[in-house]
Order: structure tokens, then sequence, then C-alpha cells
């Protein structure tokens, strides 16, 4: 009996560092994305459309998702595209990268890799040169999350 | 921490658009995680990437505690003149590392 119990407390220890291990020490509760969108562009308000933003549906492992972010413009000098913004719906920060790019680009297209803490919405903003905001999203099902971002 | 990946063509036609690819190691912490005694692991993290085109900055990314580990970032740019390629990456400590590649434009 002794033994069985001891097995047992191992175990449940072993589990609970685990979780322990995995858990944020300040419970970030996820960030508003449309303030955030709000406070990177000065309070404009993105339209749909001519941002492709491409994840896999479902998503094995959140500390990596790979992202693809298209953004439909000529890139010419008059018309391109100045940069393209990544929101995280779920993530203890909304905001997960900012891209700078110019006419020099030649396609406004960028792919990267990001952490995904729970199954949620990414959210691209792209902004033109004549200060228009577009935006995409893809959705994603995330089977381990990234707990902590 | 050295390890730097770059994927750039050698040659390249002028004003044909090419794709610059761009890896560094780094575990990009995000602050958020504790360690086996349950102390908290401070964040650490890269801040910044660009990409210099002959002295031409032609991309640049901040980047937050969203950005995987290993930091990846696929781009494009117009071949206009043969030239060097400079990566470069700023740490929130201010602390950078830089690559450099070779472009040869064909006219």
């Amino acid at each position: 009996m002794a033994h069985k119990l001891r097995r047992r407390t191992v175990l449940k220890g072993a589990a609970a560092a685990m979780s322990y291990s995995c858990l944020p020490y300040v419970w970030a509760a996820p960030e508003d994305v449309d303030a955030a969108i709000a406070s990177l562009f000065a309070g404009r308000i993105p339209q749909p459309g001519r941002v492709t933003v491409k994840i896999p549906p479902i998503s094995e492992n959140g500390y990596s998702v790979p992202l693809s972010v298209k953004v439909e413009s000529p890139m010419t000098r008059q018309d391109h595209v100045v940069r393209i913004a990544v929101f995280a719906e779920e993530n203890p920060i909304a905001l997960v990268a900012s891209f700078e790019l110019g006419p020099r680009a030649g396609l406004a297209n960028i792919q990267s890799r990001i952490r995904m803490g729970d199954s949620q919405r990414i959210r691209a903003v792209a902004e033109m040169n004549d200060g228009s905001l577009w935006s995409g999203y893809a959705f994603s099902i995330v089977t381990l999350a990234a707990c902590v971002i | 921490m050295t390890g730097i990946r770059i994927a750039a063509p050698k040659t390249a036609v002028k004003g044909e658009v090419i794709e610059l690819k761009a890896m560094i190691q780094h575990a990009m912490e995000t602050g958020y995680r504790r360690d086996e005694y349950g102390r908290p692991i401070p964040r650490d993290i890269l801040k910044h990437f660009e990409c210099l085109y002959n002295g031409e900055r032609v991309f640049q990314a901040e980047l937050f505690p969203g950005i995987a580990a290993n930091p990846f970032f696929s781009f494009h740019t117009t071949a206009t003149e043969s030239g060097t390629l400079v990566f470069r990456w700023v740490d929130q400590h201010g602390q950078e590392w830089s690559e450099q590649v070779q472009l040869e434009v064909i006219q």
C-alpha cells in the first residue's frame, strides 16, 4: 500500500511540475486586437480585402506556425505597401510583428513563423502609401498551444 | 548564438524580383515562462531585423514575443545593381548580429 501511494505521489508531482512549468507567471489575458490595431494605425480602421493570410488550418505545434501574408499591390513608386502588421487575437501581446517594405520590394509577400497561444484568428493589416488600410485573416486550430506564447 | 542562415540567389537579371530568406538562431524567450524551480525566465528577444541593399534599407521588421524561436523571414526585393546584401538583427539589449551576401546583377 505504502509503495503504491508513493508511486502515485511521484506521478502526481511529475504531472504538476510539467503543467506548472507551462503556466505563465502572470496570466496574460488576451489583448484586444481592435485596440492594438487602432493604437498602431492612429485610430484608422482597416477595410477587408487585398490581404491574404495563410496558416495551416490545423497547427500541431503552436510554438512555431508557418505564416504567409500576401498583399495585392502593383508595388510601384505610385502605389505600394509600406507596412504589414500581424496580430494574434488570443496571444498576450496581440501584435506579433510589423514589417516595413517599399516599392523596391517588387512583391508584397512575406513569410515567417509565429507562436500561437490558442486556436485563433490571425489577422494582418496592410498600410498602403496613400494611407489606406486593408486587412485579411485566417483561422488555425492549435493542438499543442504555445501555452506561454 | 552565431547560427545565421541566408538563402539568396547569387545572380539575377536586372529588374528581376528575387526572394530573400533569413534565419537566425535565437530562443526568443517570451518572458512568460518559468524554470524548473518556478522562477520566471526573463524576456530575451530580438527586436529588430533589417535588410540593406548596397546600404539602402529594403526591408525591416519589428519583432515581438509572438515570433517563434529561431526567427525566419522571407521577403522580396527587385534586383537593381550588383552589390552587397546585409542582413542585420538587433536584440533588446542592443547587441547586433549581421551577415552579408554578394549579388551579381546581369544587365
